[in-house]
């Protein structure tokens, strides 16, 4: 079949094939976009945090009532103590099978963020990493996998007050940190300085994968973290703890009653003072879930209407030409040619539109780029866009194309 | 006429139930895409004080230096206590509060009650008139209170119904962090959005209330410290919270009422005098880099609105042009599929006005009609933002008559834009070929 007849009919029809050329390339353009929105979020969502089996943890986050002051030896103890005896309280729940005073969680959206330099009073800092405060528990705890090195023990852990502003003398740090200040593989026994400081920090182990605890938008900082031995003491602390496989919720219940029973003047919010770590992951993803489920529902939308206008449009068409198919059906045309016609015809038109499209949709995502930070989207979603809108395109056509090609020769010689 | 228009549009419209149908349903999810967003996008970018916004300053002063500044060059979005403490004390505005977020314990006068956390911020007691900060009972605390260091506080009227069953509590004692405090103000529903005078804490939008509000210096004096944010660009060289408060760490917010021009330029001569002085005692090694900016200003530059709203407005944006070329496409269709009817018409004597009229009254009666399913879908949208956005964004969007309005407007206007090139093509249809090919 040759295309020149389809060429030469669809100059008859020129409004209309406009209109659908361009409602292919708005299309084009908004769902390439859409699916490539869609994709970040759920690559970012679906990211593991390093921890292992991390849906039996969970947070508790609590503060004393008329605590003393962490700012003078006497209260740091009085303070530590009082931590101490939580802790110790919640090792014995027959529900709990490990828990760790720490600073911040994976995720958490509130922690501490700080620099590592290579020198002492570095000027500026080598890499920014985020800060993890815990005992010889919380590795275990968290279910982090140590690649290198060692890791806590009790004697290495040191107890401070939380704005304290003597570094700790040892680190853990995640492989990435290793890998960006220690190239060689070598990052174990090494001296690391922290924010700027004269006084060395040695690494003593390296683990995995530890994700951001505040929202770090996608930057390197997202996997850079530290891990220090320090309980750190302040009228308010946080413990993770890990719940017996299957039994979270019992261990979940179990402690309010448990804390207000070793001291009753603490506050334990209601909602935010104990949460599982599902649910702090859940929270955090809610915005790009969101955005991804909005997404997804403009891309249908958009995709129903377009095959419906096209369906539409078509069956105007089919209807219209009714005369000329009977003649080209009378003159020898097959139903098959009748078919070949319209669907060659729709992919005329949506070639004309996915090309169109391709330059809006590299065109949206230039203007998301330089407006909302948005990263340049691969060709490859362009193409499986156009793929996608020449496949609807072919669908959509293929009802009223088939109803053409049921027109009967003798259509040819009825009226006039 | 027109109702003999619209008797011929309905009459056409009921011949193909099919392709209006589709045009109705085009319309709707186009213009119910666009209202849910655009709901959202009118929440999280409205002024919280349309009044007064433009008269609300927020300095920043440049304390960290080049180092410390971002890539943009700006200076830190908060104060150090140095700077916010002697800024107050200078005074040079009508009205100012340095402010920082706080989260004390309340211990409840029913021992058999367990203690409860609330949030506030410490202030100085020009934030209550200078907010226009509305009071159920009592008032906010004086000047006095300030400099004396009072064990005063006002409270939400939330807070205040879980205390005192909502009755009048000014005058009343409550506990907090374990001291008592006079109640002198309960505050009637005050819950701006986004909390404006904090939003570098609050990131905006909070779903919480403000509980608490205590004097600044009071709160400094029992050590009540900072539950917000806190940057430093070097480590404090004291430990804790009062070495923080000697730290050039930033954690305090600042805002200012200036009422006109004149006062504005003052201000800026002020700070701009002030960090001069900074630089000629060799407290900064650098020139004055300070920012005063309005209200409107601030939000912006601190982009409460998040740009996936935004981004979801325009997607949504998309989405409404893609169906109204598609309505174009339908409707063009349709008008032209009635050719000999309009040829008819034409031979009849009706002139190209009267053609132009009866279709532009049918596509403004498709657009009303998606306008219609479409209010019901931007109410089912509207309801269900809340599965898919942060809380504290989608407590905020709401259906309201100006929305349903706008609404309808929105899909009356569109659809008639849409059926506009159409109906041109229908008025040029040539009679006497409509006639002659019947």
């Amino acid at each position: 079949m040759t295309v020149h007849p389809i060429i030469a009919a669809l100059h008859k029809h020129k409004a209309g094939v406009v209109l659908i050329a361009l409602q292919i390339a708005l299309t084009l353009a908004i769902i390439c976009n859409a699916i490539f929105i869609i994709g970040q979020r759920i690559e970012r969502v679906s990211q593991p945090t390093g921890m292992h089996e991390e849906n039996d943890l969970f947070l508790i986050t609590q503060q004393w009532v008329s605590a003393p002051s962490a700012d003078d030896p006497g209260g740091l103890e009085k303070l530590d103590s009082m931590q101490q005896t939580d802790l110790a309280t919640l090792r014995n729940l027959p529900d709990v099978a490990s828990a760790a005073p720490i600073r911040s969680l994976p995720l958490l959206r509130s922690g501490s963020v700080g620099g590592i330099g290579l020198k002492p009073l570095q000027q500026k800092d080598t890499i920014d990493a985020n800060y993890y405060y815990g005992d010889e528990q919380a590795l275990s705890t968290l279910g982090l996998k140590l690649v290198a090195g060692r890791a806590f023990t009790a004697a290495d852990v040191q107890h401070k007050p939380m704005r304290d502003q003597g570094e700790p003398v040892l680190a853990i740090v995640t492989k990435p940190v290793a890998d960006k200040l220690f190239p060689q593989g070598d990052a174990v026994g090494k001296v690391i300085y922290l924010d700027s400081s004269g006084t060395p920090t040695t690494v003593v182990g390296v683990v995995a994968r530890l994700q951001s605890a505040v929202d770090t938008a996608g930057s390197s900082l997202t996997w850079y973290s530290a891990l220090f031995p320090v309980r750190q003491d302040a009228n308010f602390s946080r413990t993770v703890v890990r719940a017996k496989p299957g039994r979270l919720e019992a261990a979940m219940r179990a402690v309010r009653p448990a804390l207000y029973a070793v001291n009753p003047m603490r506050v334990i919010d209601d909602e935010q003072g104990v949460r599982s770590f599902v649910d702090i992951r859940a929270d955090a993803y809610r915005a790009d879930l969101g955005m991804a489920i909005l997404m997804s529902v403009v891309c249908l939308i958009l995709l129903s209407i377009t095959a419906a206008g096209i369906v539409g449009l078509t069956s105007f068409w089919v209807g219209q030409r009714q005369r000329q198919i009977g003649v080209r059906r009378a003159l020898g045309a097959r139903k098959i040619d009748i078919l070949h016609y319209f669907q060659l015809e729709n992919l005329l038109i949506a070639g004309i539109g996915a090309v169109i499209g391709i330059l809006l949709a590299i065109g949206l995502n230039l203007w998301l780029i330089t407006h909302f930070e948005m990263d340049r989207m691969p060709v490859i979603y362009v193409l499986v866009g156009v793929l996608a809108v020449l496949a609807l395109g072919q669908a959509a056509v293929f009802v009223p194309a088939r109803r053409a090609s049921n027109v009967p020769p003798v259509v040819a010689t009825r009226a006039v | 006429m027109f109702t003999y228009y619209l008797e011929l549009a309905l009459r056409s419209l009921k011949r193909s139930p099919g392709l209006t149908a589709l045009m109705v349903l085009t319309i709707a999810f186009g213009v119910a895409a666009s209202m849910t967003t655009y709901s959202v996008f009118r929440a999280v970018s409205g002024d919280p004080i349309p009044w007064k916004s433009s008269k609300l300053f927020v300095p920043q002063i440049d304390m960290w230096g080049p180092n410390g500044r971002g890539s943009d060059g700006e200076p830190p979005d908060a104060m150090d206590y140095n700077d916010a403490v002697t800024l107050m004390r200078d005074h040079r505005a009508r009205l100012q509060s340095a402010m920082y977020q706080i989260s004390p314990s309340i211990v409840p006068a029913d021992a058999s009650k367990h203690p409860i956390n609330v949030s506030g911020h410490a202030v100085y007691s020009e934030f209550f008139p200078m907010l226009d900060v509305p009071f159920l009972y009592g008032s906010g605390w004086s000047t006095d209170d300030d400099t004396q260091r009072a064990a005063v506080v006002v409270i939400s009227s939330k807070l205040n119904q879980k205390l005192f069953g909502g009755s009048n509590s000014v005058g009343k004692t409550v506990n907090v962090e374990g001291k008592d405090y006079r109640v002198v103000g309960v505050l009637n529903d005050w819950n701006p959005q986004p909390r404006f005078f904090d939003v570098v804490n609050s990131g905006g939008f909070s779903t919480g209330v403000e509980d608490v509000f205590l004097p600044f210096q009071r709160a400094i004096s029992v050590g009540i410290p900072n539950d917000g944010n806190t940057n430093c660009n070097a480590v404090p060289t004291e430990s804790g919270f009062v070495g923080l408060q000697h730290s050039a760490c930033v954690w305090i917010a600042y805002m200012a009422e200036l009422d006109d021009a004149a006062a504005v330029i003052a201000y800026k001569q002020y700070l701009d005098g002030y960090a001069h002085d900074a630089q000629q005692s060799g407290r900064f090694g650098w020139a004055p880099n300070n920012r005063l900016r309005d209200l409107p200003a601030w939000l912006d530059n601190q982009h409460v609105v998040p740009s996936d709203t935004k981004v979801s407005l325009l997607v949504a944006l998309g989405l409404l042009l893609a169906c109204l070329v598609n309505t174009a496409g339908l409707l063009l269709a349709k008008f032209l599929r009635r050719s000999s009817e309009i040829g008819v018409r034409r031979a009849l004597g009706a002139p190209r006005m009267a053609i132009y009229a009866q279709f532009l009254v049918e596509a403004g009666m498709i657009g009303l009609a998606g306008g219609v399913l479409g209010l019901l879908l931007t109410g089912v949208g509207v309801a269900s933002v809340g599965w898919v956005l942060p809380k504290d964004i989608a407590a905020l969007a709401r259906v309201d008559i100006s929305l349903l309005l706008i609404t309808l407007l929105v899909a009356v206007i569109a659809t008639t834009l849409a059926g506009l090139y159409p109906t041109f093509r229908a008025s040029r249809v040539q009679p006497a070929w409509q006639l002659k090919s019947n």
